[in-house]
């Protein structure tokens, strides 16, 4: 079989050399004979030259009886187009060869070539002579016009003498530039924008939230003016699609709460107190301030690239161009939302971690269901719950009017959306553990 | 010698769930040639340039790009194949993060072994080729006016000194002295790089100021194809409907006034 493989090969080769009108009868055919490479391309290039447009042609022919082994759609295509005059390739080369006064460049000095010549080019001095050029492109151009006051250009061809005059023309000029050097005003100078900046931040979240709350006073006055559609959409999912994973999360922090107060209650003998550790702590502190972080993390951004990408599309301009106060339509049900469902998602949280706790507190230290719920109801005073549900509309406030405020921040491209989104988290985070810590201070001195 | 095949379009058909935008379409475009697509808003010319530009697939049909199957080929091909073509988006489509000489770098860092102060120098180069000031360069695209950004994206699509170019409603939104210094840049450019252009544009000046041959899509394909005089003796009512039209008829007496 090899041989017979290797007669055919030998076959074709020389029957495509020696007769090389052959191709143009069935030109599509001799593509499909395989042939050794170099053979080949010798077959090639004679077809090449016998036939410039090849035709396709149902002759039948004897060569019918070669079967296609192989294809090579590279040299097949030597066979169907015209060759271009200067052919591309990716792998293009200039040589720059001479002595002084007398340099000669051949090859095809395109984008691809420059760099194998820049750096020649710099020491040639003289005349630069271009009639071995094949190719010349703007990149090439440029280098030569570069040069052009020490070397004498000559012998170019004249569409390579055009592109050089059109590259000549539009050479770019950079403007003298001065030098920056770093000073110490300098960097006091940044120092006081950093601050007047951080000012400048705090004035606007006022603003924000004092245009939220005359929004809202105008609603209560006017209940029609409410986009009620708006409301229970974002409530939908700022509220009720975070109950997953803050249950979750809630539910986890009981059980580790549950856990780690076990193993230390045990060693006093004071299991039952393990009841008070968990009440207090979730309902006071823990239930509130997790489900206000989550709640950052989802609801921030998601506030911040909804209203950024409006902002960047220009479509709150296009709103108050036909006189709707992106306020009530866009942070409105947005701040409200969250405001109704913070404490909801909080009471949820509650719930969960007492359940978490008390799951773990029967499994670990044998409290039954029936003793934790007996002791959560007689020790646990309802301040604790009331100061956790406290300052859930204050997260809330915080946490929408940070997210719509980035929002609004967001400039004209993508980047400042990303940007803007990353910060309004961070801040919304940080702002409620602040908050949470300046609650703390306040009912610690009220001793409540 | 037959003019140089360099685009070559056969039986293309693209359809959109029911709706059929081209069926069976046949075009071909020559080497060095400005060629301006025309034709009815969904017609299907930005369609044909994204097939074309390889960025929607058609439904039939055969497309052919310097005598290779575009198609079919393997991705290494094609890669090849986009690499000697250039495409200018309607709104410049710049990468928004990026300054402007930074986005026309993007192409040129492709090749290797091009050094960063070279790189840089070709991108300014481009940029002052395509009519925009130096300092525009720093610039982020959100900063460039419409007409400066269509510019910037032009220098972007120059970057590898392309073949082809195409082209989509360069002149759209420009006013008219932007517009008409912008048929002259694609004139200049085309003359002087041996450029094909491949246009879709809706400005009859345009048309008049820098098109070799116009392709008229009608009738779900290229119904018409032929210079500026052979469009004028076309009696479809479409294509006598828009070269006679009042603002043809403007379009035409600048032209004369000019000549």
């Amino acid at each position: 079989m090899k041989q017979l493989v290797f007669m055919r090969q030998t076959i074709g080769a020389r029957f495509c050399i020696e007769n090389p009108k052959f191709a143009q009868e069935c030109p599509r055919r001799a593509r499909f004979i395989t042939m050794p490479l170099h053979l080949r391309r010798r077959a090639m290039t004679l077809l090449a030259d016998q036939t410039m447009v090849a035709t396709r042609t149902d002759q039948k022919s004897w060569a019918d009886q070669f079967v296609p082994m192989h294809r090579d759609r590279h040299e097949g295509n030597v066979l169907t187009t015209h060759p271009d005059p200067a052919p591309r390739t990716l792998s293009e080369r200039a040589t720059l060869d001479g002595a002084d006064g007398a340099w000669h460049l051949s090859g095809a000095l395109t984008v691809r070539s420059v760099s194998g010549v820049a750096e020649a080019l710099d020491h040639a001095q003289g005349k630069l002579d271009l009639s071995g050029l094949t190719r010349l492109d703007t990149a090439g151009a440029y280098l030569l016009q570069r040069h052009s006051d020490r070397l004498g250009i000559v012998h170019a061809q004249p569409d390579h003498a055009a592109l050089l005059d059109r590259v000549a023309a539009s050479m770019p000029k950079p403007p003298a530039q001065t030098k920056a050097s770093f000073t110490l005003v300098q960097f006091l100078d940044k120092i006081g924008r950093m601050v007047a900046s951080a000012g400048v931040f705090l004035v606007e979240i006022t603003a924000m939230l004092g245009m939220f709350l005359a929004r809202l006073g105008q609603v209560i006055r006017h209940p029609g003016k409410m986009p009620m559609t708006a409301l229970v959409h974002h409530a939908d999912q700022v509220g009720w699609r975070a109950i997953p994973i803050v249950s979750l999360m809630s539910f986890l922090i009981g059980v580790v709460l549950a856990f780690q107060g076990a193993v230390q209650l045990r060693q006093f003998g004071a299991e039952i107190f393990v009841v008070d550790l968990i009440a207090i702590s979730i309902l006071r502190e823990l239930g509130i301030l997790l489900t206000a972080i989550i709640v950052a993390g989802r609801t921030a951004s998601s506030f911040t690239a909804a209203i950024g990408s409006m902002k960047m599309r220009e479509e709150i301009d296009a709103m108050r161009t036909l006189a709707i106060d992106p306020a009530m339509v866009l942070f409105v049900p947005r701040i409200l939302a969250l405001l109704i469902t913070l404490p909801i998602l909080g009471a949820v949280a509650n719930f969960m971690g007492l359940f978490g706790g008390a799951l773990m507190a029967w499994i670990e230290l044998g409290v039954s269901p029936a003793v934790f719920v007996a002791r959560l109801l007689e020790e646990t005073g309802t301040n604790h719950v009331l100061v956790g549900f406290v300052k859930a509309p204050v997260f809330a406030l915080i946490i929408g009017v940070i997210g719509c405020h980035a929002g609004m921040q967001v400039g004209g491209n993508a980047e400042s959306l990303g940007a803007q989104t990353s910060s309004a988290v961070v801040r919304a985070i940080f702002a409620v553990i602040v908050a949470d810590a300046l609650f703390s201070i306040f009912f610690a001195i009220m001793d409540i | 010698m037959a003019r140089d095949v360099v685009i070559k379009l056969r039986g293309i058909s693209n359809v959109f769930g029911q709706h059929v935008v081209h069926e069976d379409l046949d075009l071909d475009v020559y080497r060095g040639e400005v060629l301006g697509v025309v034709g009815g808003s969904g017609t299907g010319k930005s369609v044909l340039l994204r097939c074309i530009a390889g960025l929607r697939p058609p439904q039939a049909g055969s497309i052919e790009i310097f005598g290779q199957d575009a198609l079919t080929c393997s991705e290494t091909e094609r890669r090849e194949i986009d690499q000697r073509m250039g495409v200018m988006f309607q709104d410049g489509a710049l990468f928004s993060s990026l300054t402007v000489r930074e986005n026309v770098e993007v192409p040129l860092r492709t090749i290797d072994g091009l050094n960063p102060a070279l790189r840089r120098d070709l991108a300014d180069l481009k940029i002052a080729m395509s009519g925009l000031p130096y300092k525009a360069g720093d610039n982020y695209p959100s900063e460039l006016s419409g007409g400066m950004r269509k510019r910037a994206g032009l220098a972007r699509a120059l970057a590898l000194d392309p073949e082809i170019v195409f082209l989509d409603e360069p002149t759209a939104g420009l006013d008219p002295i932007g517009a008409s210094a912008f048929d002259e840049l694609i004139r200049g450019l085309s003359q002087a790089m041996g450029l094909t252009v491949f246009m879709v544009t809706h400005d009859l000046d345009s048309l008049h100021a820098c098109c070799d041959r116009i392709a008229v899509l009608a009738d779900k394909r290229v119904k018409y194809t032929g210079t500026m005089e052979e469009m004028l003796q076309i009696d479809h009512p479409w294509v006598h409907e828009y070269f006679h039209g009042p603002r043809a008829r403007a379009a035409i007496a600048t032209k004369e006034k000019a000549v």
